[in-house]
């Protein structure tokens, strides 16, 4: 098993046409993906050629999903339609939709929020890698090369830190790992990741890692304390951040006492995870854990 | 983006709630005049900063004189690290009551909210913690926004005097359309005054705006207060570059802003080894790490004096390492003699062979490859604390 996303997972792509898009899925496709088309309107009823693949373009969420039974959508559309692209899939009922665009209206995100409340898709990201389930799927930008199968669900605001804390535990692998991004609103959160590893058969230990900037973390913390069994290992980027300043991500922004590194590793460790100070030493607490 | 009061104010206005422009000045002369003009008036430091009061940089002035004799203080003035180029001068009304009201991003709630107190004013997180109960928290659903009806259960949830409540509900929808309108994050009124005559008007504001709405608001730029920054991160912004800059001597190129914020921390456990180094920046290339990009980057770090040695830390995820090799390598021909300090390179993942391999055979006196990024980390401290 795994989380969210396996090889019966039939994928497509929204905005396959453009450079990210065609690019990313000649991607998924080398890790195994089964994506079984992609969606513009204006390019309805044509194909286009990826990775050896011939793959239609439907003009709706809707047709596609009609035609192919897809049952996943990884969103790579510009900024300013990305809201609309999002509709458009929770109208259509998607599983899960994967928001990978990066700089998206943080009040888009929030109506898009709005707009799922109640209805059964479940939205990751935006601003974010993806899933990975190694030997299975990719839905995102996770390099498939960096880790195989294994023990391991890892879940992280940061994508480059995702791929960093793969490689460090390379020779464990992960059943899953989820970049749920870093920007002010995600649809899924560490504790929703949480919950799905805890009761993820294939998952033996998660790792977590937050980034300054809110208080998800603690919130995380929290939940640990009261539903997860498995054992956690946490790593917390931004120690050594001046207050005030933003590094990049909209998330990314400390003020005040609360949101900060020290803040998030406390509250962990306040719940028995084990708190790395660097990523190498995270994935050692990861190793004693596993018996490596 | 943080808005400056004088700004706040001006889309309060645009977007009909209640407010006094006044006049903003930069220096001492041009503050009497508008002091002339406007009769009493308050002098107010203009700076992205709160307790700009406490900080003295808020005073009356009876006269045109004393405008003049304050603005000389406040001009200049450092508010929380920040210099003080320009007073705003506002007409003195002094208010009856004073109250606080704000919308903003609730993040754990992935919603927004309104917050409102009647008891409030510029005390109000004091309030806040002695009587919660006075700071109301109304949630705001970001489908449904704020209407006619919701802006009336807000204004007597938040139990305004009856005899203002037309105005307090004009004021909230005028409130919200700056919100929404304007792709804000945070839209604050504090204080929110009652004054003479029973007239409810914003005598201070605050505004954060969305940088990622930016396309969509073309007169953003007008908002722009460049002398403010540091000119290391104006020409770093100039050049597209996601910088900041940090008091220390080991410069930090990287790739996604998680990496390179992991990488200040382990630079600065490193540094505890060497004298005490620290981390000079952060700088997050992204994923399109080429020659010029790479090239931008090193410039600016160079140009910060403190640097004594750059650590490039790039995992190669999307982007592959020999790009980001050759981006290196493009970048030390591009610069030529102005790159002057030690570069430790650390590449994994994507392409990683490819790339060590194009660094070993450009064998460049100033680069020094490292494998790991503990060890690459430790190796720049270490040169920047010889």
């Amino acid at each position: 098993m795994s989380i969210y996303l396996n090889k019966v997972s039939k994928i497509i792509v929204q905005g396959m046409t453009g450079g990210m898009g065609s690019k990313h899925t000649t991607l998924m496709l080398d890790a195994g993906s089964n994506i079984v088309g992609g969606v513009n309107a204006r390019k309805a009823g044509t194909s286009i050629e990826l990775g050896g693949q011939d793959l239609p373009v439907f003009g709706s969420v809707k047709e596609a999903m009609t035609e192919t039974g897809a049952d996943v959508s990884v969103v790579f559309v510009p900024p300013a339609f990305t809201k609309d692209a999002c509709l458009e899939a929770i109208d259509a009922g998607i599983g899960l939709l994967v928001v990978i665009t990066e700089g998206v209206p943080v009040q888009d995100t929030a109506e898009v929020w709005s707009y799922l409340s109640g209805k059964q898709t479940r939205m990751i990201g935006p601003n974010c890698p993806g899933v990975i389930t190694p030997g299975e799927s990719l839905a995102g930008i996770t390099p498939h090369t960096i880790a195989g199968k294994g023990p391991i669900g890892l879940v992280s605001k940061s994508g480059t830190l995702t791929y960093q804390m793969m490689y460090e535990l390379k020779d464990f692998g992960f059943s899953t790992a989820i970049g749920i991004g870093g920007d002010p609103i995600v649809g899924t959160t560490h504790i929703d990741a949480l919950e799905a590893f805890e009761a993820d058969s294939d998952t033996e230990a998660i790792v977590m890692i937050g980034e300054i900037g809110g208080d998800a973390e603690e919130r995380a913390a929290a939940y640990i304390k009261d539903h997860v069994t498995k054992p956690v290992v946490g790593y917390v980027a931004g120690f050594t951040a001046p207050e005030g300043k933003t590094m990049g991500h909209a998330g990314a922004i400390v003020s005040g006492s609360s949101g900060t590194a020290a803040a998030k590793k406390e509250a962990l460790e306040a719940v028995g995870v084990k708190v790395g100070k660097t990523p190498s030493e995270t994935a050692d607490l990861m190793r004693k854990i596993l018996g490596g | 983006m943080d808005l400056m009061e004088f700004q706040a104010k001006e889309l309060f206005a645009k977007h009909g709630v209640k407010t006094t422009l006044g006049v903003v000045v930069t220096t001492p002369e041009e503050a009497r005049d508008a002091a002339e003009r406007i009769g009493p008036c308050v002098v107010k430091a203009q700076v992205k900063a709160g307790g700009r009061g406490k900080a003295g940089g808020v005073k009356l002035a009876k006269t045109p004189e004393e405008a003049f004799e304050h603005a000389g203080n406040i001009l200049g003035m450092e508010i929380k690290g920040l210099r003080v180029n320009r007073v705003l001068v506002t007409p003195a009304t002094p208010p009856v009551e004073e109250y606080y009201f704000s919308f903003l991003l609730d993040r754990a709630n992935r919603q927004y909210l309104c917050i409102a107190s009647v008891e409030g004013g510029v005390e109000i997180e004091e309030v806040a913690k002695t009587n919660p109960d006075a700071v109301k928290q109304i949630p705001v659903d970001p489908g449904t926004g704020v209407d006619a009806d919701k802006a009336r259960a807000i204004v007597a949830e938040a139990a305004f005097p009856a005899e203002l409540a037309d105005q307090a509900v004009a004021m909230v929808q005028a409130l919200w359309a700056v919100f929404v309108e304007e792709d804000a994050t945070l839209v604050e009124v504090n204080p929110l005054a009652r004054l003479e005559g029973d007239v409810l008007e914003a005598l201070d504001g605050k505004v954060s705006l969305d940088a990622n709405a930016e396309f969509r608001h073309a007169d953003r730029a007008a908002f722009e207060v460049t002398e403010e920054t540091d000119p290391l991160e104006a020409e770093a912004k100039a050049k597209g570059l996601n910088y900041v800059k940090l008091d220390g001597q080991v410069g930090i190129i990287g790739n996604g802003a998680g990496l390179v914020m992991s990488t200040l921390d382990v630079v600065a456990y490193a540094g505890e080894r060497h004298g005490g180094v620290k981390p000079a920046n952060f700088l997050d290339i992204g994923g399109g790490a080429n020659a010029q990009v790479m090239a931008d980057g090193l410039d600016v770090i160079l140009g910060d004096q403190q640097v004594k040695a750059v650590f490039v830390n790039v995992f190669g995820g999307i982007t592959s390492c020999d790009e980001v090799a050759n981006g290196i390598k493009g970048a030390l021909e591009i610069l030529g003699d102005q790159a002057t300090k030690p570069l430790v390179v650390r590449l994994d993942g994507n392409n990683v062979e490819k790339g060590r391999a194009i660094l070993d055979e450009l064998n460049h006196p100033l680069v020094t490859q490292v494998d790991t990024m503990d060890g690459a980390a430790d190796k720049a401290a270490e040169l920047a604390g010889a």
